[in-house]
């Protein structure tokens, strides 16, 4: 394994795999902070270029972190398919770029069986944003749990109707909005202030109840930490989806309170007991920087990690998987041009390994970027086929004080380039005279159609 | 828009601060509201980037020192330099301050100098009365530029407290860019970690209002004296 190159009359060592695929990443402010970026752009190319002719199994047989200490990287190496593995090991990562642009949409879904998160990651390092777009808009991941997602020509929402006390008629006004404007197709999901088991079950029934009354095609979903979801569900409570955030290594994880034998439970648990009727009932989340902030990176970029929690959610074949891409903050995507990249990054890394990626196209306040950032990433990312987007009453989520995709956002998206809600959710819009052949009617933005 | 029930729209809206019944043009927001939501925006960036005044210290007599960071871009990349003190900041503290006091009172602007700007007026003496009112003495205040939660940890191995309680403003929202947290720690030291401290949040005069908070501080103060410790083994 060669680690070394000359480049403009400079020689560049790196001592290892995590070195190699530190430097070799698009500058993010979290790289930085955990000490473990390119010192400056040349370095950088320096490092895309060592790692362009790495082979496959040169990456297989030098774990980042070894399944003998990490539960992760155990279950992603159970995750890969072996035979299609051998078809393409002696492949380098500057092939397997070219391979993936090249192919075919089957061709692309095989190749994908047979990668690792690492080498998911490594082509991702050597894509341009267009090409991340490309890749991905050739992967077509179908989930089914009550409804279908993901299709071609589909554009499915969360409705996300938090309120900052978890206030009942507050949480379904948001709801009724999300649903004039033809949203909520994805899931009716809402993030809890108070994380207590009997709260957790009101609000499980309260969305329900919604859901039931105007017989939408959808699932509900609360998204409290998972042990708080599988007591509700213990007693009784009606949930169609299981949530949890997911970390990429161990002790990331662990630092959330979770570990693969809970996430095992839970699984078991939810198809037991979950009110859903399709096979797919895991709802993740993720995000760029989440192992740092927890402590449990060991050395590893953030973009390599983040590929890392999409190979351990594959296992669990989730209906969602969303990456909540500019919440975690400056210290770890700095800037809009951060924050799409790391969008585009995480999109085609979760699609390759065969996710049903959607992306909560966001900013904090106190990161570089606008709305306007997120109208341009919200475009390029339903141009790559991204499965669904967070819907919040324009875009200003009133609890978690950040900024999403508004259900305008959304809307538009949808209409000019053309995409639907889910098949179900759509024919039920038309049914209620919101959509008409696929467009917003006069009806459409008004809340109270639904009280 | 003209709504279906507009005596509903208005329960709705009165339910939740959530930006709902906003109508369209197209599939687009009306003009009023996107330019409301860009204002609102503004108003919370210039809070992150503002700065403290000095009349404000003056009057409150407080002195400043600086953390590790002193440029706000860096600051925002690198939370681990405003956890930590320059020796200039160390020299100053042990200069000025009682040691090993009591009660710690720090103040800082963290993520909002408007959190600071709004609340601290009220919040102050309110805190001040709730110690006397307990009994408990307290230090020498002082104003740290650009710090996180993790310097009193800093603090706390320089000046020795028994308890620290750090007024800091919280990452502005769009509803507003004023919230404050006071954080609280029994024995700041190098290593305590987040789990260790007990945070009131939300404190602005739409949330709990500062004064409020000042007062209730004092009690949880003497309750973490009484049993000599903070964070979530607390029960309280």
């Amino acid at each position: 394994m060669k680690l070394t190159v000359s480049l403009l009359g400079e020689s560049y060592l790196f001592h290892d795999l995590k070195e190699l695929f530190a430097k070799a990443n698009e500058e993010k402010s979290g790289d930085q902070l955990a000490g473990i970026a390119a010192a400056d752009d040349r370095e950088r190319m320096a490092a895309k270029l060592v790692l362009a002719d790495l082979t496959l199994a040169d990456i297989r047989s030098h774990p980042l972190l070894p399944p003998e200490t990490d539960e992760v990287s155990r279950v992603i190496e159970e995750g890969v398919d072996e035979t299609v593995y051998e078809t393409i090991r002696s492949w380098t990562v500057g092939e397997l770029r070219e391979q993936l642009l090249a192919a075919s949409e089957s061709e692309l879904r095989r190749i994908g069986s047979g990668l690792n998160s690492e080498m998911a990651a490594a082509a991702a390092k050597l894509m341009s944003n267009l090409d991340l777009i490309q890749a991905a808009a050739k992967c077509e991941v179908i989930t089914r749990c009550n409804t279908t997602l993901g299709e071609r020509g589909r554009l499915g929402s969360r409705a996300q109707p938090n309120h900052p006390t978890d206030d009942p008629l507050g949480m379904k006004a948001s709801i009724y909005e999300a649903l004039s404007y033809g949203i909520g197709d994805a899931v009716i999901g809402i993030n809890p202030v108070i994380d207590t088991t009997d709260n957790i079950i009101r609000l499980l029934h309260e969305t329900k109840e919604v859901i039931h009354r105007w017989g939408i095609p959808t699932q509900n979903s609360v998204l409290a930490h998972v042990t708080t979801q599988m007591r509700a569900i213990s007693k009784g409570a009606p949930a169609d989806l299981i949530f949890q955030s997911l970390a990429g290594t161990q002790s990331g994880n662990q630092s959330f309170g979770i570990d693969l034998r809970l996430l095992q439970e839970a699984d078991q648990l939810i198809r037991e007991s979950g009110t859903a009727s399709g096979e797919n009932r895991w709802y993740f989340e993720t995000g760029q920087g989440s192992e740092l902030s927890a402590g449990g990176h060991h050395g590893v970029d953030q973009l390599t990690l983040e590929s890392r929690c999409y190979g351990l959610a594959k296992a669990f074949k989730p209906f969602l998987v969303n990456t909540v891409v500019g919440f975690i903050g400056p210290e770890y995507l700095y800037d809009s041009k951060q924050v799409i990249r790391a969008g585009l990054e995480d999109h085609f890394m979760g699609k390759i390994q065969g996710l049903p990626m959607g992306v909560d196209v966001c900013y904090t306040n106190h990161m570089k970027a606008d709305q306007n950032d997120m109208d341009n990433l919200a475009v390029l990312l339903a141009a790559a086929g991204v499965n669904f987007f967070i819907g919040v009453p324009m875009a200003d989520d009133c609890m978690l004080n950040y900024q999403s995709t508004s259900f305008h956002d959304i809307a538009t998206v949808r209409e000019l380039l053309r995409l639907q809600p889910g098949a179900e959710f759509s024919a039920w819009a038309e049914k209620m005279g919101i959509l008409k052949n696929g467009r917003l009617t006069a009806l459409a933005g008004d809340p109270t159609r639904f009280i | 828009m003209v709504f279906h029930d507009p005596e509903g729209m208005e329960r709705l809206r009165k339910a939740t601060p959530a930006r709902i019944g906003t109508g369209r043009a197209g599939t687009r927001p009306t003009t009023r509201e996107q330019l409301q939501l860009r204002l609102d925006h503004a108003a919370a960036v210039d809070s992150v980037y503002g700065s403290v005044s000095s009349t404000l210290l003056d009057e409150l007599e407080l002195f400043a020192v600086d953390s590790e960071v002193t440029d706000k871009e860096l600051y925002l990349k690198r939370p681990d330099l405003g956890r930590q003190l320059p020796e200039s900041s160390i020299r100053l503290l042990r200069e000025r301050c009682i040691q090993a006091p009591q009660v710690q009172i720090v103040v800082s602007d963290g993520l909002s100098a408007d959190a600071i700007e709004s609340n601290l007026r009220d919040i102050y003496p309110a805190l001040l009365d709730s110690l006397a009112v307990q009994g408990l003495t307290a230090g020498t205040p002082f104003f740290v530029r650009k710090a996180r939660v993790g310097c009193m940890n800093a603090i706390g191995d320089i000046l020795e407290p028994e308890v620290i309680v750090m007024l800091i403003g919280e990452r502005p929202g769009l509803i507003t860019s004023r919230s404050m947290s006071a954080y609280l720690g029994y024995r700041p030291r190098s290593g305590m970690t987040d789990s260790q401290r007990m945070v009131l949040s939300n404190i602005h005069q739409g949330g709990t209002p500062p004064v409020e908070a000042g007062a209730h501080l004092g009690s949880l103060i003497a309750r973490m004296l009484e049993l000599r410790m903070s964070g979530v083994s607390l029960e309280l």
